[in-house]
């Protein structure tokens, strides 16, 4: 029998973007065991949010994340909007529905780059940097940031397409259907890749449906869900979003690394079409309910209740929930879920009898976002036990850690 | 004593030349494949800066590492890539060494290269680095076969078609074309033989699609993690030297062509001339055989790796060797 000994991915590694420790039993090169270890980013932004207003909270979800960044807004507004019964004009709905739009695309061109650097592919991983800045140049030419927009307001959208943006997103459109082609290829064309990556951390159906896995996860595993088709929000109804599933293209779904990357290639393609029918068919009037901001706010102060907003975040089902009292300006409470929380749990089913080659590639196949995820109350895992510490306790600890460095 | 003195000197001259030239090759290797990935690239210098800035930092060597092999691993791998070129003819310039090795010796001096990672893989006590090690060796294992049959097929040939000199010594082969005395169906096993050893050339020299040992997003360059100052910069030299010295085996033993005849040089011109050419081939060799395969591939697994080895390179070149001997007997 070998030796048996064991080998940490992260948390800090060179294959993953986020901070993720994941302590893998290796047999040889297989892997025997993985234990995933989150909790190196908690910032505790749920937290902070209670000391501030709504339209405060935007720019604050906004930081949850940097990819999905604009999910985390509009799934946070939703939930506002929910709890306060708040209107949106249509056009508003259509802009947020290209913008959430252009942000898929972001991060699966993003995510496909960086699948092919787990595999030692860069010069595929070069190219999807380069075709990464177009879709940023768009959202640029939008909102002026690149990373974290500022489009989205309680009621509506603060910035309009105007011509010029216009013509920069068909442009954009233009471009992706001439140069994506190249990841295609990688999927369907390169020995290489394809020995990388098919039947490599496989989630079968059950699975995925048993550990609770969303997005392109999920649909990977041959599961036909996607909250745009399933309960469509903004703007979606209008365009009969269907959910990508490799059974429609290869007759069967696998499961594998494969299929999550040609779900998320194929979803690109989505994306491209979706974007430029809500050019086609952007209505005209209003971008926003109201402009004034303190007239909204004392609209929202006035509201009371719970709010529930989920969204097709590019990772998966993003869901927040936010609780606003009357009289209280600031948001009583608000809990984010974000789609790799759902997902991270299938890691340890997906590292079964790979190698010690495929963990990066395993962990990146979810296309996790740590900062997303990391907002869960404190659990032991060194003992198995799960506790929820009090803020005394809490306290009473790292006073006591602190005690103790200054020992030292 | 005088030829002894005469062969320390330019034996000397040599190794220097090589040392610079593999890295000039190195920083064009990666200006090449930045081009062909749409960025810019380093300067052609920088394989030099690199190497400068790590020989002047410090030399850590971890608590759990076994110093001697762990300190000593990355000069023999080192020196035992640079004596490599002691015994390769440069054009029509006879090998420094060539009277006192052959073909089988370098063979062997590239396996001890490779070993003497290995080795200070495991002795730096890290697990990781420890994975990478099991991986060069298992690719050692895996691409030695195909190698050993490339070789030996040559050897045979020259033998029996009674090419000058000595059958296993590489002057016979810079002397004249291997492509010359092969007939037609030896012409098709000699091109296996040397589509075989051009898939050799990644393992060999730990480039794409073959980085398995040194996978830097699986674990993390693997055998080199712990290394660092003089010792990485001497695995540096060894790795810039091995994309050089295969190049140059490819040279020596497919294309010992020059136009230097034709020109009408004579004497000092035509070795000088012949030198130069000989440079300038083995940079085109490593710019499709390292460069290209490097940019255009993904990494293998290792067991992916060793099976592309054993079975379909090993396969291509026992074709090939069956073809030249078909050749012989017809």
């Amino acid at each position: 029998m070998e030796k048996k000994y064991t080998i940490p991915i992260g948390p800090v590694h060179v294959g993953l973007k986020e901070p993720i420790t994941a302590w893998l039993d290796l047999e040889g090169e297989k892997i025997v065991g993985a234990t995933v270890r989150p909790g190196a980013i908690h910032r505790g932004i749920e937290f902070m949010a209670r000391d501030r207003n709504p339209i405060q909270v935007i720019y604050l979800s906004e930081r949850i994340c940097g990819i999905c960044s604009f999910a985390h807004v509009i799934a946070f507004l939703r939930a506002v909007e929910d709890a306060s019964d708040y209107p949106v004009p249509i056009r508003a709905q259509y802009i947020r529905a290209l913008v959430l739009e252009l942000e898929r695309l972001h991060s699966h061109i993003l995510w496909a780059g960086v699948a092919c650097y787990s595999i030692g592919f860069d010069s595929a991983f070069h190219l999807g940097m380069v075709l990464r800045e177009k879709v940023m140049d768009v959202l640029e030419a939008l909102s002026g940031n690149r990373v974290n927009y500022g489009v989205a307001t309680v009621g509506g959208v603060r910035w309009d397409i105007t011509p010029e943006v216009g013509k920069a997103v068909r442009e954009m459109v233009k471009f992706y259907r001439a140069e994506f082609g190249v990841f295609y290829d990688v999927v369907t064309a390169d020995h290489i890749a394809k020995a990388r990556m098919r039947n490599v951390g496989v989630l079968t159906a059950e699975e995925a449906v048993r550990y609770n896995a969303v997005g392109p996860t999920a649909r990977a595993s041959g599961i036909r869900c996607d909250i745009r088709e399933m309960s469509p929000y903004e703007a979606y109804a209008d365009f009969n979003v269907k959910a990508i599933v490799p059974q429609d293209y290869y007759g069967k779904a696998y499961g594998d690394v494969f299929d999550r990357f040609l779900v998320r290639v194929l979803e690109v393609q989505q994306s491209l079409n979706i974007v430029e029918r809500i050019m086609e068919g952007l209505p005209e009037g209003d971008i926003v309910h109201e402009k004034n901001l303190n007239k909204v706010l004392a609209t929202l102060k006035k509201a009371e209740g719970t709010g529930l907003g989920i969204i097709e975040a590019p990772r998966g089902d993003d869901t927040h929930v936010v609780h606003l009292k009357a009289g209280d300006e600031n948001v009583n409470w608000w809990k984010v879920r974000a789609p790799t929380y759902a997902n991270a749990v299938s890691w340890p089913l997906m590292f079964r009898n790979n190698e010690l080659a495929d963990a990066p590639l395993i962990i990146n196949s979810i296309d996790p976002c740590i900062s997303c995820m990391e907002r869960m109350l404190v659990t032991d895992t060194a003992s198995g036990g799960r506790k929820v510490v009090t803020r005394a306790e809490l306290l009473e600890m790292s006073r006591e850690k602190t005690r103790r460095l200054m020992q030292k | 004593m005088i030829a002894i003195v005469m062969r320390l000197i330019a034996g000397t001259a040599l190794m220097l030349l090589v040392v610079v030239l593999a890295f000039l090759y190195d920083g064009a290797d990666r200006i090449i494949s930045a081009r062909m990935q749409r960025r810019l690239g380093p300067p052609l210098l920088q394989p030099f800066l690199d190497l400068l800035k790590l020989l002047g930092k410090e030399n850590i060597v971890p608590r759990r590492a076994v110093p001697w092999a762990f300190n000593g691993a990355p000069w023999v791998a080192a020196a035992s890539m640079i004596l490599v070129f002691l015994y390769i003819p440069i054009g029509s310039l006879p090998p420094v060494l060539g009277t006192h090795g052959d073909l089988i010796l370098i063979l062997y001096l590239l396996g001890l290269s490779g070993v003497a990672m290995a080795v200070g893989g495991f002795a730096s006590g890290n697990p990781i680095a420890n994975v990478g090690a099991q991986r060069e060796m298992i690719l050692m294992m895996s691409y030695e076969l195909p190698l050993a049959v490339v070789a030996a097929t040559l050897a045979w040939m020259a033998h029996k078609t009674g090419m000058p000199g000595d059958p296993f010594n590489l002057e016979t082969f810079a002397g004249m074309s291997v492509w010359s005395v092969t007939g037609k169906v030896g012409f098709i096993g000699m091109l296996c033989l040397l589509i075989a050893l051009v898939l050799v050339v990644p393992g060999e020299t730990g480039k794409g699609p073959m980085d398995i040992p040194e996978a830097k997003t699986e674990i993390l360059d693997g055998l080199i993690i712990e290394y660092s100052g003089r010792n990485l910069a001497m695995f540096k030299i060894t790795f810039a030297l091995r994309a050089l010295a295969l190049s140059a085996l490819i040279v020596v033993l497919f294309f010992p062509w020059s136009p230097g005849p034709f020109l009408r040089l004579g004497g000092i011109f035509l070795f000088a001339f012949d030198f130069l050419w000989f440079w300038v081939k083995v940079f085109v060799v490593q710019v499709f055989v390292v460069t290209l395969m490097r940019t255009a591939f993904g990494r293998f697994k290792i067991w992916q790796a060793s099976e592309f080895y054993l079975i379909k390179v090993a396969g291509l070149s026992i074709a090939g060797m069956i073809l030249a001997s078909l050749d012989l007997l017809m």
